[in-house]
């Protein structure tokens, strides 16, 4: 009996231990989103929205519910100009480490919109997008997107982001920049490697797909 | 290279050679048609690709309606998703799927496509010695690639069940239009041959970290939804291909990766590989050099087995990492 009541008590003892711990994290996260910091980082929130779904028409990406360990990589590689990005460069570079780790934990935690961020696309194109992403192009070569980044395109890990819910735009400019080597920051090169394979019809296709389809938590 | 692999491989070596005199002579003798249907050895690597490329299988939006269209959909859906298929799962005895080593959903050239393989049964095959109808070669992916024997089932699906009928029915569908009995540019894998100072365990390990680890995990596991669904197939342990499916041998997994892995770097369908020769044995050599599932063929030990089922080049029976492979996970 006694050995039961100190297990009773274990979580809450942990949850007093952690809290303190975890609040501080995530108002440093909270912090940088909402103010940014004097060293010349703005506010995240100033382009991917109050509710960190980011801005469809100029290309800012969802954050919201994206995977912590992925953002805080790109974070880091846009920081040491291993994933060039004329806007978030001098940002991430303004973010000490502990900054960019917090703000990139609190995007992940935060509940990403309900609504897909929607597409202008023909349902032709969608569909075509559609296939591309659940079976590839195998006549040249080009495996499905959700072999790697999991079933729906909503991520595996820190290596394979979600693409669902994610903005046709954003996906279409991360190809051209895997494409032109501007964002080069993948690991083995394997989104590279795909990128060159596709077509800008092809691509716009997939792009349209995603963003016709919510953000989902990722499966793994 | 350590010593004691350079003496494993070389009965596998020995009836490699053999074969590939075999084959010459065969070679010189009949025209390719004929030899396909008759030779009691494996195929000959097919020819490259001429111009008009490979064959051109169907699109998906070409599957019919009515009864033999629903036969193909389910072929299909256990093909690609068969931890899922209601009816194939019940076969599946670890966490793989077919298109896992058929990549493509069966359709890439040089990724052992169905259209490829449809055409060459029933056929010869050395590893039962007779002739194998469709239906009973995919009872062996089953028994070996899908470790049959610790499914639900117990065992393959039964010949001629509705399962083999859809899945042959997916595969002819594929193969629509392939000539019979000859042996397609893009059929099975391209073979790699095996480089001159064999093979590195400890080079392979080390590219398996640096380029495989980061989809089919570390400890060489794979990835998992949370309800089941694979992402990346384990390529070891006890939700992998078993002791005795062909991709343990070293030549043959060396031939699947050099062209098809890492997925997306390399590319088969353009025979573009991402791994020198050299590295492909070594990756493959490393990934086989792990436990697996026991061989269904069993023989009541691992010497014994060995000589009967394993005179080719694996490490069954053989040290690695300071263990005798061949004994099976739990």
């Amino acid at each position: 009996m006694q050995r039961l009541h100190r297990l009773r008590t274990l979580p809450a003892l942990l949850f007093l231990a952690l809290a303190p711990v975890t609040t501080a994290a995530s108002d440093l996260g909270e912090k940088v989103a909402q103010q940014g910091n004097d060293n010349g980082a703005a506010a995240c929130v100033t382009c991917h929205g109050a509710d960190g779904g980011g801005n469809g028409a100029a290309g800012w990406p969802r954050l919201a519910g994206m995977n912590a360990d992925y953002l805080a990589k790109q974070l880091d590689d846009m920081a040491s100009g291993k994933r060039d990005n004329a806007t978030m460069n001098p940002i991430a570079k303004g973010l000490s480490a502990e900054e960019r780790r917090a703000v990139s934990e609190y995007y992940a935690e935060m509940e990403a919109p309900t609504e897909a961020p929607g597409t202008d696309a023909a349902q032709s194109v969608v569909e075509r997008g559609r296939a591309i992403a659940e079976q590839g192009l195998w006549r040249k070569g080009v495996p499905s997107c959700v072999a790697c980044h999991g079933p729906g395109g909503d991520g595996v890990g820190a290596d394979f982001p979600a693409l669902s819910g994610q903005h046709a735009n954003y996906i279409e400019n991360q190809f051209t920049a895997w494409q032109d080597g501007t964002r080069h920051n993948d690991p083995n090169e394997l989104m590279a490697s795909v990128a060159e394979r596709l077509t800008e019809e092809e691509i716009k296709a997939v792009a349209a797909w995603f963003a016709s389809q919510p953000a989902r938590p990722p499966a793994e | 290279m350590n010593k004691t692999h350079q003496e494993t491989i070389r009965p596998g070596r020995h009836t490699a050679q053999l074969l590939a005199a075999t084959l010459l002579v065969a070679g010189t003798a009949f025209a390719q048609d004929d030899e396909t249907l008759t030779k009691q050895v494996e195929l000959e690597q097919p020819p490259e690709a001429s111009g008009e490329g490979y064959f051109d299988y169907p699109g998906m939006d070409e599957i019919p309606e009515g009864q033999f269209g629903e036969a193909v959909r389910s072929g299909m859906e256990a093909f690609i998703n068969t931890l899922q298929h209601p009816e194939a799962k019940r076969h599946v005895g670890n966490g793989q799927n077919c298109a896992n080593c058929h990549l493509g959903g069966g359709m890439a050239a040089n990724s052992a496509p169905l259209w490829g393989a449809w055409g060459i049964y029933p056929k010869y095959r050395g590893k039962n010695d007779h002739v194998n109808t469709m239906d009973e070669r995919i009872r062996g992916c089953f028994t070996y690639s899908m470790n049959a024997g610790d499914s639900e089932a117990g065992g393959p699906p039964k010949p001629d069940s509705q399962l083999l009928k859809d899945m042959q029915s997916f595969m002819f569908w594929s193969a629509r239009g392939a000539p019979l009995g000859k042996n397609l540019p893009g059929r099975g894998y391209r073979s790699v041959e095996e480089p001159e100072d064999g093979y590195s365990i400890s080079r392979g390990e080390s590219i398996y970290q640096d380029q495989c680890a980061v989809c089919h995990a570390e400890d060489g596991s794979g990835k998992f939804t949370a309800d089941g669904k694979q992402i990346f197939p384990p390529l070891w342990g006890e939700k992998a291909f078993n002791w005795g499916a062909g991709m343990h041998r070293i030549n043959t997994a060396a031939g699947f990766i050099k062209y098809n892995m890492p997925l997306g770097k390399a590319n088969p369908v353009e025979m573009h590989a991402a791994l020198s020769d050299q590295e492909a044995w070594d990756v493959a050599a490393y990934m086989n050099s792990h436990e697996r599932p026991q061989d269904p063929r069993w023989e009541g030990d691992k010497a014994t087995t060995a000589e009967k089922w394993h005179d080719h080049t694996c490490l069954y029976n053989q040290e690695a990492r300071g263990h005798t492979l061949g004994e099976g996970t739990e």
